[in-house]
């Protein structure tokens, strides 16, 4: 229900041309008020929390199909950033929304301050759900200026913003910001790769060279095959994170995040390599794709952060605990 | 639309959590004294005492009806005890192929004796089961199976070499693939699979094939003429190849398919722990990563299979992928801990590490090729 009218908004109101402003760095007003319409920005959230109470699996295809369409304003990043919001009882966004961690800022006689590097969209976000230490901030545009210009392999905006807000809402953390952006990134890139494997199996049926479509190709089909295999890991792996994040277990979380980083960088250089030159162009639609895919792999923490929470977990269980640890995640 | 769908696996009961204590505590008790080295031989260790052991245990033929020994679990409760005794590095030879292929074969197609005869010593772990599909000249090309039964009164004449039957030279039966009609240019027409009695068949030769660790569990085994009894024919005369498959999916579809070096990362882990050591925080937590996903993935295969459902391409899937990661995990080892591998020490590192890199690249030979498996994966997005 949820997914198709996902479907139905993004065709309608998602085209090259808005992909191409976006590319700009230009904010899509009209596509935004279509999300908010949708109400998706509250789909995170529990019917008591008046939102649409979806069940784990509703949740993941809305999320997933922000990838898959290559949604270019910050969709997912609200949906995660009013669910922390709700279960830390402070208010809601009013727009769009970001997720951040800022342990090295300040609070100095009720001032937040710091700067607060590549953030999504920043300069059009209503506010931030901004963790430092065990506190949740809820900073509004106010609190925020540019620091400094930044730029994702999408072409996306991720300004540096520097922080000045005296501090009028803010909660004990319920969960790690990063976490929760990590695990939408997951499903969105699972989405994502989606898209990759079905361009690229139309792509290897149309194309024909030396007489024959390309997918009759042996070593095509090997290709796709491990597409295939990359796509089905990623899948899981973004379950997984969203299980574990539920469950409060960031362990999990890294597990899935980590196996969606590497898919990303794997699945997006096996779709292009099958697209030859075109996939190489901004003619064709699988760059939107690839080069979100380049993005999302290092956001919400990198893949050495999470790599590293997991290892020291891993190599804290020692020889004889490794295999429990492993059932659990 | 094009991606292969894996539902999620369900959460797990508490039947199954009391499982895998129960289980676990079984295996320390029985096989708790076994080095790391011996525990690296995993799937392709044999112990008849351990096998009988998970027999009385009621651990083998978990999922089948009572009627034939069996105990009517859940698919999911036989995953509990298939990766805890792989993840234990138990050595399940004795009973594996028998508990996860033969058995289930004999139920699906065999005749009422066959089941009443075979099936309730199988979930006794009394009988050991080898595969016998490939030939010298018909490896991945199972339909071009030369061997030959011909009927002979109340017997079939079998003649005809079978090759890489694991623990043909300790295994009481196996199912053999052969033609019963026709010429190997008819393909998957007039193929049958006749249960073989491996310690009672006259003209069958059993002839060792030591692998390149200087290992023997390959055999050949060669029929001369060798008479098998008409009734040991399974299911019907023709439907050889529909039962291949079906035993090449319940092949396929489990974690052994990502856990045969498990060991090695077990020792690993042990080698690094405490070493405070950025890059093998790192790479410990990639290996766990792709690990838990694969996991995940199996699981989802026997939900599946929970549900009667066909799960061929996904277990395709987890084969392809979980035969990476197995057999990268030397490598990987090898870019942390600079160490060489002893096949003949008692050192846990060293062995484990020889025992693993000799082993490793069949991995991604049996039950079926990487480029068998690629291919199946490929027809299933639509593309053969």
């Amino acid at each position: 229900m949820l997914a198709e009218m996902i479907e139905r908004l993004l065709d309608r109101h998602l085209d090259e041309a808005a992909q191409a402003k976006a590319r700009n760095g230009e904010w899509l007003p009209e596509l935004w008020a279509e999300v908010e319409e949708m109400g998706l920005p509250l789909a995170l959230l529990t019917e008591e929390q008046g939102g649409f109470g979806l069940s784990f699996a509703e949740a993941g295809e809305a999320l997933r199909l922000l990838g898959k369409h290559a949604m270019p304003l910050p969709v997912a990043e609200t949906m995660a950033a009013n669910q922390l919001l709700a279960n830390a009882g402070l208010p809601l966004a009013e727009g769009a929304a970001g997720l951040a961690r800022g342990d090295h800022l300040t609070v100095t006689q009720g001032t937040l301050k710091g700067t607060l590097e590549r953030v999504a969209w920043g300069e059009n976000l209503d506010c931030l759900a901004l963790a430092v230490g065990d506190t949740l901030y809820r900073v509004p545009r106010s609190g925020w200026s540019l620091a400094e210009a930044g730029t994702a392999l999408n072409f996306h905006p991720r300004p540096a913003l520097a922080i000045d807000w005296t501090v009028d809402a803010s909660a004990p953390l319920p969960y790690c910001p990063l976490a929760a952006g990590a695990t939408v990134r997951a499903f969105q890139i699972a989405g994502a790769l989606e898209a990759c494997l079905d361009l690229t199996l139309e792509h290897t049926a149309t194309r024909v060279q030396f007489g024959k479509p390309l997918q009759k190709n042996q070593v095509v089909q090997h290709e796709l095959a491990k597409l295939a295999g990359e796509l089905a890991c990623t899948t899981a792996a973004a379950d997984l994170a969203g299980e574990a994040l539920a469950r409060g277990d960031l362990r999990g979380v890294a597990a899935g995040s980590l196996r969606a980083r590497e898919a990303a960088g794997n699945g997006a250089a096996i779709a292009t390599q099958m697209h030859g030159a075109i996939g190489f162009t901004r003619e064709h639609r699988l760059h939107l794709y690839t080069t979100a895919l380049w993005t999302w792999r290092d956001e919400f923490g990198g893949q050495v952060m999470w790599a590293k929470l997991l290892g020291q977990a891993a190599l804290e269980a020692g020889e004889a605990g490794y295999w429990p640890m492993v059932t659990e995640l | 639309m094009s991606a292969i769908p894996f539902p999620a696996p369900p959460a797990d009961s508490a039947e199954v959590i009391a499982l895998r204590a129960e289980f676990r505590a079984f295996l320390d008790q029985q096989l708790g004294h076994r080095t790391p080295r011996q525990r690296s031989d995993n799937w392709y260790g044999f112990s008849r005492a351990f096998s009988l052991a998970m027999g009385q245990a009621g651990y083998l033929g978990m999922t089948w009806p009572k009627q034939y020994g069996g105990h009517e679990r859940t698919a999911f409760e036989r995953y509990v005890v298939v990766e805890e005794s792989l993840a234990y590095g138990a050595p399940v030879g004795a009973h594996w192929i028998a508990d996860r292929q033969s058995g289930p074969s004999i139920i699906k197609f065999g005749t009422e004796e066959q089941r009443e005869t075979i099936l309730p010593r199988i979930a006794r772990g009394e009988l050991a089961f080898g595969i016998g599909m490939s030939e010298p000249d018909s490896g991945s090309d199972l339909a071009a199976t030369r061997t030959k039964a011909v009927r002979d009164g109340d017997l079939y004449r079998v003649t005809g070499t079978k090759v890489w039957t694991s623990f043909a030279h300790e295994a009481d039966y196996v199912i053999l693939f052969c033609r019963t009609s026709g010429t190997p240019a008819d393909r998957h027409q007039g193929t049958s699979q006749l249960l073989v009695d491996l310690k009672n068949t006259p003209g069958l030769t059993i002839r060792p094939i030591i692998d390149l660790a200087g290992q023997h569990h390959f055999n050949e085994m060669h029929f001369e003429d060798a008479a098998v009894p008409a009734k040991n024919l399974l299911g019907a005369e023709g439907d050889g190849w529909n039962q291949v498959m079906s035993e090449l999916a319940f092949e396929r579809s489990g974690p052994e398919r990502f856990l045969s070096s498990i060991e090695l990362m077990y020792q690993l882990i042990a080698m690094l722990q405490g070493k405070d050591s950025d890059a093998a925080q790192i790479t410990i937590g990639r290996l766990t990563a792709q690990l838990a996903v694969l996991r995940r993935l199996s699981r989802s295969v026997a939900a599946m299979l929970q549900d009667k459902q066909d799960a061929g391409l996904q277990a395709a899937i987890v084969k392809d992928v979980g035969a990476v990661w197995e057999q990268v995990l030397p490598d990987v080892a090898r870019t942390l801990v600079d160490a060489e591998a002893d096949p003949r020490t008692q050192a846990a590192y060293a062995g484990v590490l020889a025992n693993i890199v000799h082993n490793a690249p069949s991995w991604s030979l049996r039950g079926g090729t990487r480029e068998i498996l690629r291919g199946i994966i490929a027809r299933g997005l639509g593309t053969r």
